[in-house]
């Protein structure tokens, strides 16, 4: 494999593996805005416990139950918001994350981190995978049912015997769970790390993909993230190849009309319930049901 | 003694100033088909809000099969046997059918090993079939895979009957179920509450259409400004003042009264 192809792929997945962080707390009705600080969290714990002797295949899993049990601690207080509340409160953590560690000697401060170990698209691909199908797994379970509910009516979820609460909490801590796993892969694969390279664009990125691909199936985030690092790249690709400079400058314009058009056709994401269900879904007996987006419920009558 | 399912002792709740519920108590005996009724406002969908615990209570006691649920954690009194319908349809718009009905399972399903079993990849497991046999059962079972959204209002109306009743309930709670169907609707509507209590299930019903609630009921308890007014059967309730003047004013019903001796 070529060495583009190669970090392409390695790009491609750490924003797999993010996206998977934020989806799963979004498919419980929850924004995260606080990617970047789990990250940030993942990829210095990991770094720091390899740094101080632990073998990397041990010092990943310890920074993800360390990012976990830190997630687990803040989920009470931070799941008392709401909405744009959340995402306010989610925002909040990752910059105290980022401040914090920024005036932290023993982490390298503003001058950044180096990282011992290596970890070749031979670690990263594979976990992603095993990622990719905890999350479907995790979704087609009863706490995935529970989560989902919750998604739509918290209120009922509760009346049938649904603990809300320990739902939201899991979704959250599990999430930032796999965040930290994605921090520490950057970090072991790009053995350097600063906070810079963890900012709030990337966790408004990561939370596009997830929206934009729709929280309601596994397959959102996958197809999200995937779809929103494959386009802009292959569009710069096109632009170098053919020597069209144009298309390399307005890109982003291209790109964020892709966004809008996205909102306004596809507002529940690129992959809904009902798309999943028109494909194909052998075992939920559901053989192509009426068409369109499931909105709102229609208020038609039997004749 | 009366076998009673459900016995509510001097309810009390207010919001701010207003007192919503005023000292209301009433027994609801087992197997009977109770209708709880009275004027828009009168307090009925908060009577079934402090029974099934989306609000605490300010005084008074709900004894649910000789355990009292008054402190009872709204998300545990499933499992102590009630389960409930929606004034407005509150189905999960983004579950196909069947999931739905699962949601209904949840309180029988809460331990590490039932949370982490995969539903959805396990082609016919037991909760799947439970739910699509119940559906079935409805005379529901052409929707099973469908996402609830698309499907007409009457249908949508019984899903969350058979929805709350997979908890297995001993008394089933129905706010307003025919509230919004045509007649056809209602009838099959009508037709599974039926089939639903001659199951043993205990019905207690908030409906305001008197015709459906004389076709089901054989109990009323009416409800005006927070206060029970009258206790009796469906056809007491017609004659009684104080329910007439509830519901036409007090010239009416002196009128009416008037005529009637």
């Amino acid at each position: 494999m070529s060495g583009y192809l190669e970090s392409q792929l390695i790009i491609l997945c750490l924003n797999v593996i993010y996206a998977y962080g934020i989806f799963l707390p979004a498919a419980s009705g929850q924004l995260n805005l606080g990617a970047a600080g789990f990250i940030t969290i993942g990829a210095y714990a990991s770094a720091y416990f390899n740094m101080s002797g632990a073998p990397m295949y041990l010092a990943i899993p310890a920074s993800m139950l360390f990012c976990a049990a830190i997630a687990f601690v803040i989920a009470f207080p931070i799941l008392r918001t709401r909405g744009v509340y959340m995402v306010l409160a989610t925002f909040a953590f990752a910059e105290v994350v980022a401040g914090l560690i920024i005036n932290l000697e023993f982490l390298g401060a503003a001058a950044g981190y180096p990282v011992e170990s290596h970890a070749d698209f031979l670690v990263v691909v594979p976990v992603t995978i095993l990622v990719v199908l905890l999350c479907f797994f995790l979704m087609s379970t009863r706490l995935g049912l529970a989560m989902r509910s919750i998604h739509d009516d918290e209120a009922v979820a509760t009346l049938f015997g649904v603990d809300v609460r320990l739902a939201k909490v899991a979704a959250f801590t599990i999430g930032a769970a796999l965040m930290s796993l994605g921090g520490a892969l950057y970090g072991h694969h790009y053995n350097y790390i600063e906070t810079q390279s963890f900012n709030v664009l990337l966790s408004i990125y990561i939370l596009l993909y997830v929206l934009l691909g729709g929280t309601q199936t596994a397959w959102g985030p996958l197809i999200g993230a995937a779809f929103f690092t494959i386009v802009p790249e292959t569009l710069r690709q096109i632009a170098a190849s053919s020597g069209q400079e144009w298309i390399a400058d307005t890109r982003f314009i291209f790109f964020g009309a892709i966004i809008v058009l996205m909102m306004v056709f596809r507002p529940e994401g690129l992959i809904t319930r009902t798309l999943i269900d028109r494909v194909a879904m052998p075992f939920a007996g559901g053989r192509g049901g009426p068409g369109g987006r499931s909105g709102p419920a229609p208020t038609a009558k039997i004749a | 003694m009366a076998d009673n399912v459900l016995s509510i002792e001097g309810l009390h709740k207010s919001f701010g100033g207003l007192k919503v519920i005023d000292d209301v108590g009433f027994d609801v005996r087992r197997g009977s088909r109770t209708a709880l009724i009275g004027p828009n406002g009168a307090g009925k969908t908060t009577v079934f809000n402090l029974l099934t615990g989306v609000y605490p209570v300010d005084a008074g006691t709900m004894v649910l099969d000789g355990r009292d649920i008054t402190r009872v954690p709204a998300r545990d009194r499933v499992i102590f046997g009630m389960s409930r319908s929606f004034q407005n349809i509150r189905l999960m718009p983004h579950l196909s059918t069947v999931e739905n009905v699962m949601l209904g399972q949840h309180a029988r399903a809460r331990r590490l090993g039932d949370l982490l079993y995969p539903l959805g990849l396990v082609p016919g497991n037991r909760w799947a079939r439970a739910a699509k046999e119940a559906l079935e059962d409805a005379g529901l079972d052409t929707y099973p895979g469908q996402v609830v959204a698309n499907l007409p209002y009457g249908v949508q109306k019984r899903i969350e009957v058979v929805r709350a009743m997979v908890s297995q309930p001993r008394l089933l709670l129905l706010d307003e179920p025919a509230a919004g169907l045509n007649q056809i609707e209602a009838q099959q509507l009508l037709a599974l509450l039926e089939k639903v209590s001659d199951s043993g299930v205990t019905l207690l019903v908030v409906e305001h259409d008197m015709h459906f609630v004389h076709n089901l009921c054989d109990h009323v308890a009416v409800l005006n400004f927070g206060r029970k007014i009258f206790e009796g059967t469906p056809a007491q309730v017609n004659e009684d003042p104080q329910v007439r003047e509830a519901y036409l004013g007090s010239d009416t019903a002196m009128a009416g009264a008037a005529h009637a001796s």
